[in-house]
């Protein structure tokens, strides 16, 4: 009997069973909590009692309907537009550039040069002055029209619409299309980067059962290459989001630093203002970024990512797991 | 070049590639193929009937792959000529000038192929199932129902009922393999080619692959197979071809080119691969 506990106890010895070690404790990580707490406290108890930040004022501010309609419109219907146009922009402007018809690529090379050169505020500042090229108004109609019909000696008008090119460039329209052209510019190089991600025997074996090119791109290559895509359009789509501060070049006054800022300087409340103006762009990147986190969800299907955030804090006073 | 003139009398001397029973499925003629300077294929002829298994063997660099690679178009040839099933491949003759196939058009001959690579190519962000129907649905425009019933069969097939919802790297690379091979069967293709498909899997697993492969030879399917896998060649192959350099060395029934070789570079070869695998 005793015997037996005797093997018993020595066979727990001799293998060794499950672990139960102490972690590693990180002391330093304990100072530097005191030390940031302590200046989280400073920074909080100054936002609260420095009678400069005028909270009730900024909470008015936020609710004017100038400002509302220039958040909605000027901001986040701007962003959404010029991000639309940029990000379809952008996957044509790639695909022309990988073709290997050289009109096609150098098109999409001189389209990235110009707009990747021309300061966005000096862009939309220029469109806002388009208007002096199309003094008749901006005609939509057969190329070319009045010089054949001049030669053929025939007076016919083939323009189907006209529209007034100082509404078009220096409205909301204007807007999307300054911004989403040269958003464009930025897209096609983060597509291309995209689609080269992607291995050859990807489209290889999309060829091989019978897809053709256009195919082979749409269903096997360009999902794949959303991959690498997502992460850096989400910073595109953010930085846009700040972008249509420049707006006002155009001169767009519907837009949400414009507003915020006049309230501002009409009040000579200006402090409170800016904080109203940041106050909202938190919230909308924020909002972006939880959309991106999604979308790179979806499209990290059957790429094994490693599940988020397991126990942050646990990990920071280094009683998570073991890495 | 002077094979030019030549192959385009080919046309009328070898009515093979028309039409009827018993002429070769795939049928090609002095394929030549280089890469910038370097030739990788000088001149293969090649025929392979209906229902025939063929294994191509040779040491690396020999042009195996390369020539199975002109079969499906996937490279294009510098001269010669390829019909699989009476078409000739990726160009059309026109009054006895070849003109090139739009895309849409080698895109249609291709479907007839199927083609399993060595390094698998499922498509990551589709699962099992998806890469299988993948070509049904959006080649062919089959109803997606349809499509799903006759891909559970396929995956069944090659034993993997059970993987229909597991993504390409949830799978092993045999199990993997096995899906593209049910991917390849989906098309309906009357021709299979196998670009070595057990050379990037554990020795393990190769089995299983070279097990569906098997069924699929019982059952009459026609395969043209790149490996490196000496008992597949000699338990499957009704005609083993042996190539070096470029050009086709020997070739014959496996009983005849593997056991009992005549060219020296086939003896040489077979021997080295003897030797490695009693060093495993």
């Amino acid at each position: 009997m005793s015997q037996l506990r005797e093997t018993e106890a020595r066979a727990t010895e001799e293998r060794p069973g499950r672990i139960d070690a102490a972690p590693v404790r990180h002391p330093l990580r304990w100072v530097a909590v005191a030390v940031i707490a302590l200046l989280v406290a400073m920074f909080v108890n100054m936002v609260l009692t420095n009678e400069a930040f005028n909270w009730p004022f900024v909470w008015e501010a936020m609710q004017q309907s100038p400002v509302l309609e220039g958040l909605w419109k000027g901001t986040v219907l701007v962003t959404a537009l010029a991000m639309v146009v940029g990000i379809s922009g952008g996957v044509i402007l790639a695909v022309m550039r990988l073709s290997p018809n050289p009109v096609l690529s150098s098109v999409a090379w001189v389209f990235t040069w110009f707009f990747r050169s021309v300061p966005r505020l000096v862009l939309l500042t220029t469109m806002g002055a388009l208007g002096i090229l199309f003094q008749k108004g901006l005609s939509f109609g057969f190329p070319f029209d009045q010089q054949l019909m001049g030669l053929l000696g025939i007076d016919a008008n083939l323009t189907f619409l006209t529209l007034n090119a100082n509404e078009v460039f220096a409205g909301i329209a204007g807007g999307v299309i300054g911004l989403g052209l040269s958003e464009a510019a930025y897209m096609a190089e983060i597509a291309r980067a995209g689609i080269l991600s992607v291995d050859k025997g990807q489209a290889e074996a999309a060829e091989a059962i019978g897809m053709s090119g256009g195919q082979t791109m749409r269903r096997i290559v360009l999902p794949q290459a959303m991959r690498v895509i997502v992460p850096p359009t989400g910073n595109e789509t953010i930085a846009m989001v700040k972008d249509t501060s420049l707006l006002i070049g155009l001169p767009l006054s519907t837009e949400l630093f414009y507003q915020l800022q006049s309230i501002g300087s009409r009040t000579y409340q200006v402090f409170p203002a800016f904080v109203a103006a940041i106050l909202f762009y938190l919230v909308i990147t924020s909002v972006f970024m939880v959309g991106q986190y999604f979308l790179e969800r979806r499209f990290g299907r059957g790429f094994g990512q490693p599940s988020e955030s397991n126990g942050k804090v646990a990990r920071l006073l280094g009683r998570g797991a073991a890495h | 070049m002077s094979t030019d003139t030549t192959t385009n009398t080919d046309t009328a001397e070898h009515p093979a590639h028309t039409t009827g029973d018993g002429q070769p499925l795939v049928h090609a003629v002095n394929v030549t193929k280089a890469f910038g300077s370097n030739e990788v294929l000088k001149g293969i002829d090649m025929d392979v009937r209906k229902g025939e298994v063929v294994c191509l063997l040779g040491p690396s660099g020999s042009g195996k792959t390369t020539f199975l690679r002109c079969i499906n178009q996937l490279e294009t040839i510098n001269g010669g000529r390829i019909w699989v099933d009476g078409d000739l491949m990726g160009y059309v003759d026109k009054g006895g000038r070849l003109h090139r196939l739009h895309d849409k058009q080698i895109a249609a001959q291709r479907r007839d192929i199927g083609m399993v690579f060595q390094r698998f190519n499922l498509f990551p962000h589709l699962t099992a199932i998806g890469n299988v129907m993948e070509g049904p649905v959006q080649v062919k425009g089959a109803k997606k129902a349809a499509a799903r019933t006759r891909a559970l069969e396929l995956l069944a097939s090659v034993g993997l009922a059970d993987k229909e919802r597991a993504y390409p790297a949830q799978l092993s690379g045999g199990q993997q393999q096995r899906v593209a091979i049910a991917r390849a069967l989906a098309m309906d293709p009357k021709l299979m080619l196998f670009d070595e498909p057990t050379s990037a899997l554990d020795p393990e697993l190769v089995g299983e692959v070279l097990d569906v492969m098997k069924e699929l030879a019982k059952r009459g399917m026609t395969m043209i197979v790149v490996t490196h896998e000496m008992s597949f060649a000699r338990d499957v192959a009704d005609r083993v071809v042996f190539m070096d350099g470029g050009v086709v060395v020997e070739q014959g029934p496996p009983s005849q080119c593997i056991d009992n070789p005549q060219h020296q570079r086939t003896k040489r070869f077979l021997q080295r691969m003897r030797q490695e695998k009693q060093e495993v």
